[in-house]
């Protein structure tokens, strides 16, 4: 009692009380996936999904499969990883895969080569700028991408208008850019430098780095602690000080520079830019985030689970291909997929409210 | 230098023909605990809000800590040493005890502009420090607010005077909210405060609570003070006796 009245009792930062981290659930269904299509591989097809059944590589696993699995998810995977921000504020960002557009078509002007075989460049946007360092084309499409974010981030601090429709109008104007650049011609024939930046597996390399990049800064920044605060309580967050409005112009433009740069590794990867590019990205980001439990309520959510979310995403994508099923049903399972981790989510949080 | 911590003089706040607050002089020295009694709509609120800056005063002078203030807003009065706990709790839910402590004002290892480091270390150690000084009791401090009772969350609320060493505490019906156990909890911390010398300010409907924790009491009836009593020289009739306007203080003569 004495203890009591002096408060010291049961005061602690023990680590066995702290709730088991959400990413842990994100992990087991992407374990849970990977078991289903190996069961199904046995049974239908007579051959291991992730393992090495045909002894055609020097691993116990099926490295091909594994290359393929997170190449697929790295584009899109850099694009949620701002997604994860923007939903963790509490808002919602539909304009990436137009801004992978227009940052694809922009910065691939800047990056073509004079001549092709001899002979000169035939889809040449512009006289005279060709050959330029690669660092010309990445500044070009980091300074599209922070004009964009900064356009969607200041019309939803500023003019109170909700993000959906904010960053709607952001997805159709940068899409009708996309177009108006070249007048709907692709843009091709990059320098050697240019495409270097998105070859073999350096669109997985680039994705990792941000990754581990953003997930520090979430964790371990001022910057990441105000994101989840105002996604937690917007009206707390203001009035202890915070400059609420700044800081979503700053987490909308990071978003947007991040899909900038998918764009770039993208349009290297692909060695041509078109005004379609990127069309859906965004929902997929978005799918890639809520399957890895972060909340679209604010507040809730890891670069770490959004990273697990891809991957499953990407194992589904191998999955079906693996079965030989048609791509049809790949996106009717991805949309129910979608919704049913949305389900989960408000279910488990539903529980763990009831029994504190 | 006196030992009157804060002191207002002929506070007045009109909203437009409204005279929600009239010429209020109030005083509280260093350590004392007031409490702020009145029916709803009698200028309490109203008092506390000009003090805190939420609103801009009408007319009147705020003396704190020796000097005249004149705060743009309830950040400015926070970074003076004004802690207020309202109602509605203010507090991020899905963070952890250390982080909204220390939310909009957190200890940094590296100034890097907003990407600076957090010193998530020392946030910790001056959490519990705080907590303990306060008296809380909480499981885990590194768990989200999500998972507390109603008595924890305002408790945490509370703990924020006591890690910043704040020089004047304000809780308007800490406990309007809370059940019978966390009541006593916030009580508890109210009295923690009084051994430790911290000044307080408390807007209660609660007889019981304010006879029991309380030096002084001051009530305010249509937007004026009309009792300024020692709570050892009265009782609670008396008390209702001046709220519901049986009674005024001699020397408010004027507040009719």
């Amino acid at each position: 009692m004495s203890q009591n009245s002096h408060g010291i009792g049961g005061l602690t930062f023990d680590e066995k009380k702290k709730v088991r981290a959400p990413e842990w659930n994100v992990f087991f269904a992407l374990i849970l996936i990977v078991a289903i299509f190996e069961a199904l591989g046995f049974l239908l097809m007579g051959q291991s999904f992730l393992f090495d059944s045909a002894d055609r590589f020097d691993s116990i696993f099926n490295e091909a499969r594994l290359k393929i699995i997170i190449l697929q998810v790295a584009i899109i995977g850099i694009i949620a990883i701002g997604s994860t921000q923007v939903i963790i504020l509490g808002g919602i960002d539909l304009s990436p895969g137009s801004v992978v557009g227009v940052t694809a078509m922009i910065a691939m002007s800047f990056a073509q080569v004079a001549e092709v075989n001899g002979l000169a460049n035939p889809k040449l946007m512009f006289d005279g700028i060709s050959d330029l360092p690669v660092i010309v084309p990445l500044i070009v499409g980091i300074v599209c991408g922070v004009i964009a974010g900064v356009v969607n981030g200041a019309l939803i601090a500023y003019t109170k208008i909700p993000p959906f429709i904010a960053t709607l109008g952001m997805m159709v104007t940068a899409r009708g850019a996309a177009k108006w650049w070249s007048k709907g011609q692709p843009i091709s024939f990059p320098t050697e430098s240019y495409a270097s930046i998105g070859e073999g597996m350096n669109p997985v390399f680039i994705f990792i780095a941000l990754a581990i990049l953003f997930h520090l800064i979430l964790n371990y920044t001022v910057y990441g602690k105000h994101t989840y605060a105002i996604g937690s309580n917007e009206q707390a967050s203001r009035m202890s000080g915070i400059n609420v409005e700044r800081h979503k112009v700053m987490v909308y433009t990071i978003a947007a520079t991040l899909a900038a740069l998918a764009a770039v590794v993208l349009s290297s990867k692909n060695l041509t830019a078109q005004a379609g590019m990127g069309v859906m990205y965004e929902l997929d980001a978005i799918a890639m985030t809520v399957i890895g439990g972060v909340s679209l309520a604010g507040g809730r959510g890891s670069i770490l689970g959004t990273v697990i979310g891809a991957l499953i995403f990407g194992v589904i994508i191998s999955g079906f291909t693996f079965l030989k099923l048609d791509a049809y049903y790949q996106e009717m399972v991805k949309g129910a997929i979608i919704v049913g981790a949305v389900v989960l989510d408000q279910w488990r949080q539903t529980r763990a409210s009831a029994r504190m | 230098m006196s030992d009157i911590i804060l002191e207002t003089r002929d506070l007045t706040k009109h909203y437009g023909g409204v005279h929600a607050l009239e010429g209020a002089s109030f005083q509280i020295k260093k350590g004392e605990h007031v409490a702020i009694m009145g029916d709803n709509g009698a200028g309490k609120s109203t008092f506390v809000r000009q003090i805190t800056a939420v609103e801009q005063r009408t007319r009147g002078e705020v003396i704190f800590d020796g000097k005249p203030v004149h705060f743009g807003g309830p950040i400015e009065a926070r970074e003076a040493g004004i802690e207020t706990v309202f109602q509605n709790l203010a507090l991020a839910d899905d963070l952890d005890v250390p982080s909204n402590l220390f939310l909009g004002r957190e200890k940094v290892k590296f100034n890097l502009g907003p990407f600076s480091i957090l010193d998530r270390k020392a946030m910790r150690e001056a959490t519990m420090a705080g907590l303990v000084k306060t008296g809380v009791k909480i499981p885990n401090i590194m768990n989200p607010i999500r998972n507390m009772s109603g008595g924890q969350r305002q408790c945490v609320a509370i703990a924020r005077t006591a890690a910043f060493h704040s020089k004047l505490t304000i809780m308007d019906e800490p406990t309007a909210a809370l059940g019978v156990q966390e009541t006593a909890q916030v009580e508890n911390i109210i009295k923690t405060l009084k051994e430790q010398g911290e000044s307080l300010i408390l807007i209660s409907h609660n007889m019981r609570q304010v006879f029991d924790l309380m030096d002084r009491i001051v009530v305010f009836r249509r937007g004026r003070i009309c009792a300024n009593l020692n709570v050892k020289d009265t009782d609670p009739q008396d008390v209702v006796a001046y709220i519901t306007g049986a009674k005024t203080g001699a020397e408010f003569s004027e507040a009719i």
